[in-house]
């Protein structure tokens, strides 16, 4: 299919219609309110159903009863937003429902600004919500790669009945790119056997996350916790530039600011100073074993993000005490500039 | 020999957790035998809320579902969108109702979704252990309205079928009550009604019981009949407040 011009919120919207994402539930809320503008034009044309909730409280328990009666179903929405589905969304975790979440970061903290952020890096990938449960998170860096990883994102999140979250940032949902709708193949799902389909020639299944024997919940806690580890096993992405030639630095960043670290990374090599990069795709499951192989290589690491130091607290756990560890951010809707990351690494070489 | 008197099929072969004189297990029997009457049990959803039918889903012979507190109708959304063809009900408190989640059952009403609400209104908190509900009567004791509840402080008890009656779309609200025989028949005959309107797709349902809760109301089983008699009835009326035309109703009127 040839290439077409689309601004990311849009791209990512048609992207999930094509990924059967046919089920979309939502509240409107700047910077990604394209989705479900997109989505209420769409869905009418190809048999699916767009539906304008009236918070996302109730939007992440409608993800709960449509995903527990076999839906392939999804949401969108921006940081304070997503706040308010870390309810519904541990309860998804726990009654282990497959659903698809697009966080278009904003800043913050409170109702914050609209412009871009990765101030959500932490309640993405550490739970957010109550009790001991992960999602599994995506980051696109581009338009196209939102596009690509959203079946991707489908596909997981019934493979392993966990929500999963494709955390993006107003500039990918804002941004117009060039973008491909490839095709995806997936090995087959397992029937949806548990869902709640109506008990003809069955026994009843319950949709529940209520354990009142601690014994009982804590085998659910477990089998939770070794769903998490089969992630770590299976699912690290990253993406990685540089890395096949000696590099003085090693920088490690995602997203919106990996774009602007490899505009960086040109100019440091102009000066004559050789970088490497690590991208993470999945921020869980982290790439901790790679940071870890490529620091050792380099003199030191430099996360840059636009929070005050969000995913530095991965790249520190998966470095420890073996190279220093530096941190560049910018936040409030500021994106760091090629030149502010060029600066800070020479400021460090010089030490 | 004939057997007149049988569990319905659509109730599971269990001992509830109720407490004595308790309605919930009234209530989830007539559920039961009219789901079993319209033939409805093999396409049912039930949705349990967060209070003392929290577990529900262990005395129903048919799918449920466990919800978050007071979100139940946006669960029942999720599945009816996913699967118009299911026969979908939330079972709700008053603290789960009136309380928290106030904002999903006047928004899923209003959107007029085809499912059904089976509403206990016990004016207490239940399972917590007696605390006071948005529906606890004026002056009426609990642990958190040690004094009898103070209209002037915290205001006066939600009437929630006269406050969704007041939308246009939702098409069938009843209030009924189980504290007699003569009632119960009547709050089954409401039930049936309500579900009958879902399986023929045409309306959002919402059937209201008053009902009692001994334990926390400190009464014996008949004594608190007595007191629902005196005390909630005068305050919530049991009557129908909408029900939508039958074809050809209009026309001919």
């Amino acid at each position: 299919m040839a290439k077409v011009l689309m601004k990311g919120n849009e791209a990512i919207a048609e992207s999930a219609v094509r990924a059967g994402g046919l089920l979309y539930f939502g509240y409107p809320i700047t910077p990604q309110s394209e989705i479900g503008e997109y989505l209420a034009r769409r869905m009418p044309e190809v048999g699916g159903c767009f539906l304008q909730i009236e918070s996302e409280v109730a939007v992440a328990n409608l993800l709960y009863g449509a995903a527990g009666a076999g839906a392939r179903v999804w949401t969108s929405s921006s940081s304070p937003g997503i706040s308010l589905m870390m309810e519904g969304l541990s309860y998804i975790a726990a009654a282990e429902l497959p659903c698809v979440v697009v966080n278009i970061a904003r800043c913050g903290p409170g109702l914050g600004g609209i412009l871009p952020s990765q101030g959500d890096y932490l309640q993405a990938v550490k739970g957010g919500g109550h009790g001991d449960y992960h999602c599994l998170v995506l980051a696109p860096s581009s338009v196209q790669e939102a596009v690509d990883l959203m079946p991707l994102a489908f596909d997981r999140a019934d493979r392993y009945r966990n929500p999963v979250i494709v955390l993006g940032d107003g500039m990918i949902g804002q941004m117009m790119e060039p973008v491909e709708f490839k095709e995806h193949n997936f090995p087959p799902l397992p029937p949806k056997d548990w869902a709640t389909t109506g008990c003809k020639g069955r026994k009843p299944n319950v949709i529940n996350s209520l354990y009142l024997d601690p014994v009982e919940e804590e085998k659910l806690n477990f089998k939770l916790a070794a769903k998490y580890e089969e992630m770590k096993r299976k699912e690290i992405r990253f993406e990685e530039m540089e890395t096949d030639k000696p590099y003085q630095v090693l920088l490690v960043a995602y997203g919106t600011t990996a774009r602007v670290c490899k505009t960086a990374m040109q100019r440091l090599r102009a000066d004559g100073i050789n970088t490497a990069l690590l991208r993470p795709i999945t921020l869980f499951p982290f790439p901790e074993d790679r940071v870890y192989e490529l620091a050792q290589r380099a003199e030191f690491v430099l996360t840059v993000e636009m929070s005050t130091g969000q995913m530095v607290e991965d790249v520190r756990l998966a470095v420890g005490r073996t190279r220093p560890v530096y941190f560049y951010g910018r936040t409030g809707g500021i994106v760091p500039s090629p030149e502010e990351v060029v600066e800070t690494v020479k400021n460090h070489l010089r030490r | 020999m004939r057997v007149i008197f049988k569990r319905p099929e659509s109730l599971s072969d269990r001992i509830t957790h109720y407490c004595p004189g308790c309605t919930h297990g009234v209530i989830h029997r007539l559920i039961a035998e009219v789901l079993d009457e319209l033939g409805l049990r093999e396409r049912a959803v039930g949705i349990a809320p967060v209070g003392c039918s929290v577990l529900a889903f262990n005395y129903f012979n048919f799918d449920f579902q466990q919800a978050a507190h007071g979100r139940a109708p946006a669960v029942a959304t999720g599945i009816k969108r996913a699967r118009p063809d299911l026969i979908v009900f939330t079972y709700q408190g008053d603290g789960d109702l009136a309380s928290i989640g106030m904002s999903e059952i006047i928004h899923a009403a209003n959107r007029g979704e085809k499912f059904t609400v089976v509403f206990i209104n016990n004016a207490i908190y239940g399972m917590t252990g007696g605390q006071m509900a948005p529906t606890t009567m004026p002056g009426q004791v609990t642990t958190t309205s040690p004094r009898g509840r103070d209209v002037q402080d915290v205001g006066y008890p939600i009437r929630m079928c006269e406050l969704l009656a007041s939308l246009k779309t939702p098409a069938f609200i009843e209030r009924v009550a189980v504290h007699n025989p003569r009632q119960v028949i009547n709050a089954k005959r409401a039930l049936k009604e309500a579900f009958s309107l879902q399986r023929d797709c045409v309306c959002f349902s919402f059937v209201e019981l008053l009902s009692t809760c001994p334990t926390n109301w400190g009464f014996s089983p008949y004594q608190a009949t007595k007191w629902l008699e005196e005390n909630m009835l005068p305050y919530y009326p049991v009557q129908n407040f909408k029900r939508p035309e039958k074809k050809g109703e209009k026309d001919a009127g």
